[in-house]
C-alpha cells in the first residue's frame, strides 16, 4: 500500500478537500498539521521547496495542491 | 453545438447550471475549479438558510445539488478565450478543446490583485500569499506584513494577530479604510503596527521571504518578515472575452437581464459590474442569467 502524507492546515480549503477525497476513497494517510507541527512544517518546506498547502507525498513523490487527476493516476483510482 | 456554455463554477455558475438543468437546456459547464472564491471564504454567516457555514462546506452543498442532475462538467479546464465564430455561434476555448454554443454565460469571477513589485512573483508560495485564511497558520510565531488598507487587509490582519508574533500593516493611503468595527479592533491589537502613506517597493529573500522594502513620505524603510500577505483587492477574470463592453475596472457591463452588449453573451456574478460582490448575490445573478438565456433561445427560435 502506498505511503501517503498530507501536509495541511485546518483552515485551508484545498486541504479539507484533499482529506475528504482520500477519506471518501477509503485511503489511509498521515495528516501533518503544519500549523502546530514545526518539524512537519520544516519537512514540508524541505521536500516541496515552498510554503503553500496542501502538499501531498505519495511514496515520496511530492505534489503541491489538490490535483485529483494526478492523485487518481498515482493511486490507480478512477 | 450546445445551446449554452457556462464559464466558471462559483456560486453564479453552479446556480446557473442548476437552473439550466431544470430548464432542460443542452449545456456544458467549463471551469478551472468548482467553488471559485467561495472556497477561500472562512466563515459565511449571510447565506440564507445557513446561520453559519464555511466556504468549503457551502461549496460541497452546491456540488451535491449540482450532482442531482446529469451535468456535462469540464473541470480543471480554465477557459482561455471566448470567440465569436459567426452571429449566434460562439466558441469557448480551453487548453484541451474548443466547444461551440449558441449562448454563453460568463461567470468567471475574480482573482486577487497582484502588487506588481520586484520579488513578488519568484517568492509566491515562498512567503508571499494572497489568502490569510489558507496560509496564515504557517506563520505561527513569525513576523508578517499585510499589504492593503481596506476590509480584506483588516480581515487578514485580525486573523494573523492570533497566529503571528507581530503584524505590520502597510497602507498606501493616509488613513485606514474599511469598516469602523474592524479598524478599531486592528488599532486596539497589541501586536500590530500600522504604516500609513506607505508604498511597498520590493519583497526580498534568497529562497523564502526575508523582508520588504517600502517608502513612507519619501523615506525608504525596511522590515524583516517571514510572510507577506497581499490584500489589495481583486480583479475580474474578464480578459477571456474581448468583444463585450466593460467598465473602467474591467468588469463586464450587464443589464438587469444579465445581457451584455453582444446578443447571446450573458454574464453573472463577480465578473460583472453588479456592485455587490457577495455569494448570495452571485447565486441570484446566476439564476437570472439562465432565465435570460432561456428567453433569448426561445425568441431566436431554437
Amino acid at each position: 500500500m502506498a505511503k501517503i502524507k498530507v501536509y495541511s492546515t485546518p483552515t485551508c480549503p484545498y486541504c479539507i478537500r484533499v482529506k475528504n477525497y482520500l477519506k471518501e476513497k477509503n485511503i489511509l494517510f498521515e495528516n501533518i498539521d503544519v500549523s502546530v507541527d514545526e518539524a512537519g512544517l520544516a519537512e514540508m518546506i524541505r521536500v516541496s521547496g515552498q510554503m503553500g498547502v496542501p502538499v501531498i507525498s505519495i511514496d515520496g513523490d511530492v505534489m503541491v495542491g489538490f490535483d485529483q487527476e494526478k492523485i487518481d493516476s498515482k493511486l490507480g483510482l478512477g | 453545438m450546445y445551446e449554452l456554455i457556462i464559464v466558471g463554477a462559483g456560486p453564479a455558475g453552479i446556480t446557473a447550471a442548476v437552473y439550466a438543468a431544470r430548464k432542460k437546456i443542452d449545456f456544458l459547464l467549463v471551469t478551472q475549479d468548482v467553488g471559485g472564491q467561495t472556497l477561500l471564504s472562512s466563515d459565511v454567516e449571510n447565506y440564507t438558510g445557513y446561520q453559519f457555514i464555511t466556504g468549503p462546506e457551502l461549496v460541497a452543498k452546491f456540488e451535491e445539488h449540482l450532482k442531482q442532475f446529469n451535468v456535462g462538467l469540464k473541470k480543471d479546464e480554465p477557459v482561455e478565450r471566448i470567440l465569436q465564430a459567426k452571429e449566434g455561434h460562439f466558441v469557448v476555448e480551453t487548453k484541451k478543446a474548443a466547444y461551440s454554443a449558441k449562448t454563453v454565460i460568463v461567470a468567471s469571477g475574480r482573482r486577487p490583485r497582484w502588487l506588481d513589485v520586484k520579488g513578488e512573483e519568484p517568492l509566491r508560495n515562498k512567503g508571499v500569499s494572497y489568502c490569510a485564511t489558507c496560509d496564515g497558520p504557517l506563520f505561527s510565531k513569525k513576523n508578517v506584513v499585510v499589504i492593503g488598507g481596506a476590509n480584506s487587509a483588516l480581515d487578514a490582519t485580525l486573523q494573523l494577530i492570533h497566529i503571528a508574533s507581530y503584524v505590520y500593516l502597510i497602507n498606501i493611503n493616509p488613513e485606514l479604510g474599511g469598516d469602523p468595527i474592524m479598524r478599531d479592533k486592528v488599532q486596539a491589537a497589541k501586536n500590530v503596527k500600522v504604516f500609513n502613506s506607505a508604498v511597498t517597493k520590493e519583497i526580498f529573500g534568497a529562497q523564502f521571504v526575508e523582508g520588504i522594502k517600502f517608502e513612507q513620505n519619501g523615506v525608504a524603510n525596511e522590515l524583516k518578515v517571514q510572510g507577506v500577505f497581499v490584500e489589495i483587492g481583486s480583479i475580474p477574470n474578464s480578459n477571456i472575452v474581448d468583444f463585450v463592453a466593460k467598465n473602467n475596472n474591467g468588469e463586464i457591463i450587464v443589464d438587469n437581464l444579465n445581457r451584455t452588449n453582444m446578443p447571446g453573451i450573458f454574464a453573472a456574478g463577480d465578473v460583472t459590474d453588479v456592485p455587490e460582490k457577495q455569494i448570495i448575490v452571485a447565486a441570484g445573478e446566476g439564476a437570472k442569467s439562465v432565465l435570460g438565456v432561456s428567453r433569448y433561445l426561445y425568441q431566436s427560435g431554437s
